[in-house]
């Protein structure tokens, strides 16, 4: 049923007006054919009477007001789902752009979906391994979370959120985890990445990947991670599979919904953010969870980047404020020569606590996030207190705790780019770590852990095997 | 009343702003159903024969030539048996019944009302055939549930009259259970229901100053900056600071007998948190589940924005209907800062002009507005009872910045402060109030009733450990100068006396089952056992003890287990100021030596 119209009256940025145009609704699914033959394709922002207001994916550039038509779709932006597309890769539109040929699709639907009913929510509990200790031990995920990584230009978001894509498993089902990857804005290069890690270990048979290079159309970058996510909502919840939402980098995503905002004339916010920018990322961000009675999930690491690392910015800072926790990376550690360079003290995660203990990963994990982070803490003072009046100033308790940091940050945190940890392993190290500590230092701890825990036969192991990791240091 | 149905049709679609013409006779702020799906909407501007809606729902493929249908009534809420326990949306629709007809996502123009119209709850009036009744005289009592007697009310837009007939038995919410005869022989027939527009405070006869202490087990709270029932509070903070969890806290154990808990545009799985939790918990003061007492009312994020606008509003009116019963009531709203969020995105689709950060120059008088429908209220009716009803909101002012307009706008209508501070947080000190920044005007008010209470010396205990914290803050600007080996004794005590303060009383594990909640009793005990320990030291010091020396005794450990040690064993924290008497005296003894 489209409707063809020659009646532009007005482009102005991505933005063209049409005029005596009827049976127009909101958020229409638009064609425009230019006077060569072009398609592009747009949205109606806003409907006046006989004037519509759209907005055109692929930019205005070649249009002309006499010879554009106008078709309108009668439906908003559809994507085509089918299970075969794992394994693919889609650009800003949803269509292919690797050589496996079109999808056939099982079923379409709205990107914008409809909200989860708090109601039918289930609560996250089970616990994610990443096999990074700096996250299973301490900022642990669970399954339906929605857990950000704020980092800044420069640092090694995206090597971590491949090994995540990598290495993300449930313990003991040995269920993997199908990822979805949206890519917003990020550069050829980048992208080349993902997809050459994701191709050379295979995790690419289990992914799909949506891709908006740098250079194309920023109007698209804002229906990508809807794509994403409602091929995810799919994948979960018709196919009962856990997936693992990758979204990279939400800072171009909100600078494109800036660009358009701006296009519009809105009234801009804080730093020229449209006013609506926390309503339209909690529009992505809450589309992560669990349901009752299905047993697939959706888990959602996106990436951001702060400017400037400032984490009060805008778009961290809203992120902040709906994702249950977030990771933050450091650029001082990354100098120190940590991977990951992750700042344990400023990240959180908010479901930690009922995704860990007996039964999900280990009777003493809590008391052991306790204890490490406390004896972190104090390491970190003592750093500071060595910096302003000379390490000979410190106490001896004090070089205890100073040394255990270094320890920490070198051993505990940083791993290899390839290294998979068990959260055992990660526990065990945890303890080793403490040893440098008596057991009665260990206040945090219940006593009964301590004497299973601190000189048990696996931590005694581990010991060995630090040993040859420091003299290869 | 004279309901008129206007009829128009849609000429404009910009999100969740949509304009109808043909709407000359339609009132502001009436609900309209909008497009061939019939979402819900509200009137929020009218120019010559245009309406300005703000529809309730996502407005995609909607578009003009659309009926528009008013319903002649403004955005109202059903009140009577059957809201307890229950978790809504923001416009009362019950999420339960909303997951039965669309499954687990939200879909679109979905009608359902808030209560149960089918179900017969078993009703006992209190007054016979004969009485002269007035508005807000209670006729009659439903038992909704173990906790919560309903009591059944004459409407306030009734007339005053003689009841000429009242039964008992099992009726639905819309079945007469009562007739009044007006002194005009106009007759009023009374239902178990009554509808009240949100945007409408229910009136009362006057308001009184609050003068009882609302008790929320939570040390910083009860102990340093109460809040009175009838109050207001307001806890701002930046992300991760903890506001949730202190409001979750709050809806659990203050010693309200009705709580309502509003979500507003926060995350969902805050939501099924609560959701899961409550049924679980049981009430201090009660004995039963926390669930009975409690209604949700949930907008999450992701759900339509101007609904969310409206949530705090439905909220605070179903409160205030409990209130009018006699009910000390308590609304938390997480986080007012959404609704305003809200307000901003609808002003900007107004194209109003601006004022700070682009909200509406109006926003302070909403805030304002909202949270004077709290107080602490002589009911209407006869019996002169009262009723409280205190406000909780929480504020996510950007990056944690207090000149946030929202928070400025906020801070100068409430009486109690609770300071978050990320720095705080980060050392995992929760609750993250701030000792320093915070402030609760309701001391004065309550202090008689909590004296009383608890003991006549608590006003002064409670000075004396503000003020040691108060020194604490300015003696660690000169640790951080010259270093601690350059203070006296006497300051290092107060250092040494203010961690414990912090470390053992202040700091609050939410997520212990005894350190969860903590009852007056205990939390005086606590507090005198580390003021003891102060006096006591402070003596030592003064005849050559050393604060190093101080540090290594049992009595510290044993001030650090107080918080855990339970509600029924509370004489085992008594016995640690003997612990502390033996040890000093121990430590005197060997300086003699």
């Amino acid at each position: 049923m489209a409707r063809e119209y020659k009646t532009s009256k007005e482009i102005s940025g991505p933005l063209l007006l049409v005029e005596k145009v009827e049976g127009i609704k909101y958020e229409e699914l638009v064609e425009i054919e230019l006077g060569n033959g072009d398609i592009r394709r747009g949205q109606v922002l806003e409907v006046d009477r006989d004037r519509a207001l759209i907005q055109i994916f692929e930019g205005s550039s070649g249009l002309n007001l006499p010879q554009a038509k106008i078709r309108f779709q009668g439906k908003s932006i559809e994507i085509s789902l089918s299970s075969d597309m794992l394994g693919r890769v889609f650009d800003g539109q949803g269509r292919p752009i690797d050589d496996g040929g079109e999808i056939v699709p099982e079923e379409k639907r709205d990107i914008n979906g409809t909200p989860i009913n708090p109601y039918s929510r289930t609560y996250p509990s089970e616990f994610i391994q990443t096999g990074f200790s700096c996250i299973d031990g301490l900022n642990t995920l669970v399954r339906g979370q929605k857990l950000p990584i704020f980092s800044g230009s420069g640092l090694p978001h995206a090597q971590m959120a491949a090994q995540i894509a990598r290495q993300a498993k449930v313990v003991g089902k040995g269920e993997d985890f199908a990822v979805v990857f949206a890519a917003m804005g990020i550069t050829y290069e980048e992208a080349e990445y993902f997809i050459s890690d994701f191709k050379r270990t295979g995790a690419i048979e289990r992914a799909v990947l949506f891709i908006n290079l740098a250079d194309d159309p920023a109007i698209e970058r804002i229906a990508i991670p809807r794509m994403a996510l409602t091929t995810a909502e799919y994948l979960a919840f018709e196919k009962d599979l856990h997936v693992l939402v990758i979204m990279t980098d939400l800072t171009n995503y909100c600078e494109a919904l800036r660009e358009i905002s701006a296009a519009r004339k809105e009234v801009p916010g804080r730093r020229g953010y449209p006013g609506y920018l926390y309503t339209d990322l909690a529009g992505i961000y809450e589309r992560a969870g669990r349901i009752k009675g299905k047993s697939g999930s959706i888990t959602q690491i996106p990436i951001l980047t702060m400017p400037e690392d400032d984490k009060t910015h805008p778009v961290p800072d809203l992120t902040g404020y709906i994702t249950e926790g977030q990771i933050i990376l450091s650029r001082a550690l990354l100098k120190k020569g940590i991977y990951p360079p992750v700042d344990v003290q400023a990240s959180l995660s908010r479901l930690k606590d009922k995704g860990i203990g007996e039964g999900r990963t280990r009777e003493d994990h809590a008391d052991l996030f306790n204890q490490l982070f406390a004896m972190y803490a104090q390491g970190l003072e003592a750093r500071e207190l060595a910096v302003i009046l000379g390490e000979g100033a410190l106490s001896e308790k004090d070089k205890i705790y100073l040394s255990f940091s270094d320890d920490f940050e070198r051993y505990y945190i940083s791993q290899g780019d390839d290294e998979n940890r068990t959260i055992q392993y990660t526990l065990d190290l945890g303890w080793k770590l403490l040893k440098k500590f008596s057991k009665s230092d260990l206040k945090r701890i219940k006593d009964d852990l301590i004497n299973k825990y601190y000189d048990s036969e696996a931590v005694e192991k581990l010991e060995t095997h630090l040993k040859k990791f420091t003299q290869a240091l | 009343m004279t309901e008129k149905r206007v009829e128009g049709t849609i000429t404009k679609v910009a999100g969740p702003l949509v304009v109808a013409g043909g709407m000359a006779q339609v009132n502001m702020f009436d609900v309209v159903k909008v497009g061939d799906l019939g979402l819900i909407g509200e009137v929020i501007e009218i120019h010559s024969d245009h309406a300005y809606i703000q529809v309730y729902e996502e407005t995609g493929g909607i578009g003009p030539g659309e009926k528009v249908v008013s319903t002649g009534a403004p955005l109202s809420v059903e009140l009577g048996p059957g809201l307890m326990s229950t978790i809504y949306d923001g416009i009362q629709r019950p999420l339960k019944k909303i997951s039965e007809i669309s499954g687990n996502f939200i879909s679109r123009g979905i009608e359902v009302s808030g209560i149960d119209k089918e179900k017969k709850w078993a009703f006992e009036p209190s007054v016979e055939k004969g009485a002269k009744v007035f508005p807000g005289t209670i006729v009659g009592m439903v038992q909704e549930n173990e906790t919560i007697e309903h009591y059944i009310m004459v409407p306030p837009n009734a007339p005053e009259g003689e009841l000429t007939s009242i039964k008992k038995g099992k009726f639905t919410v819309e079945e007469t259970i009562a007739v009044i005869k007006a002194a005009d022989g106009k007759e009023f027939e009374i239902k178990l229901m009554q509808k009240w527009p949100v945007r409408r405070g229910r009136p009362f006869k006057k308001k009184n100053p609050p003068t009882r202490q609302l008790v929320t087990g939570q040390r910083v709270i009860d102990a340093f900056f109460p809040i009175a029932k009838g109050g207001t509070a307001c806890v701002p903070g930046p992300f991760g600071s903890g506001k949730t969890v202190i409001q979750h806290q709050l809806a659990k154990w203050a010693d309200a007998q009705l709580i309502v808990y509003v979500g507003c545009g926060e995350r969902g799985n805050e939501m099924t948190d609560v959701l899961n939790e409550l049924p679980e918990l049981v009430d201090p003061s009660t004995g039963r589940s926390l669930m009975e007492k409690t209604i949700l009312i949930a907008n999450t994020s992701n759900m339509p924005v101007a609904a969310r606008e409206a949530s705090i509003f439905t909220g605070i009116t179903i409160a205030e209907y409990f209130r009018d019963m006699g009910y000390d009531v308590a609304l938390m709203a997480d986080s007012t800062s959404r609704w305003a969020e809200a307000l901003r995105e609808m002003s900007g689709r107004l194209e109003e002009m601006p004022g700070e950060e682009g909200y509406p120059a109006y926003l302070g008088t909403r805030i304002a507005g909202f949270y004077e429908r709290s107080g602490d209220v002589t009911c209407l009716s006869q019996d002169d009872r009262h009723g409280t009803l205190s406000v909780i909101g929480a504020v996510s002012p950007p990056g944690g910045d207090l000149s946030d307009p929202v928070v400025q706008a906020t801070l100068r209508v409430v009486k109690v402060f609770w300071g978050l501070e990320s720095a705080l947080a980060y050392r995992r000190h929760f609750p993250a109030i701030s000792w320093i920044n915070s402030y609760s005007l309701y001391y004065d008010n309550i202090q008689e009733e909590v004296e009383a209470k608890v003991d006549p010396r608590w006003s002064e205990m409670r000075m004396v450990a503000l003020r040691l914290l108060q020194e604490e803050s300015e003696l660690i600007e000169i640790v951080r100068l010259v270093g601690v080996e350059s203070l006296s004794q006497g300051d290092r005590l107060t250092l040494e006396i203010s961690r414990l303060i912090r470390e053992d009383f202040l700091h609050q594990n939410a997520f212990s089952d005894i350190d969860t909640y903590t009852s007056f009793e205990k939390m005086f005990k606590m507090l005198d056992t580390i003021l003891f320990m102060w006096e006591e030291s402070t003596t030592g010091i003064k005849n050559g003890m050393k604060v190093d020396e101080l540090s290594e005794i049992q009595s510290i450990e044993r001030i650090a287990r107080m918080k855990y040690i339970p509600e029924n064993k509370l004489e085992d924290i008594d016995k640690i100021k003997d612990s502390i008497s033996k040890e000093i005296k121990e430590l005197l003894t060997a300086v003699e030596e």
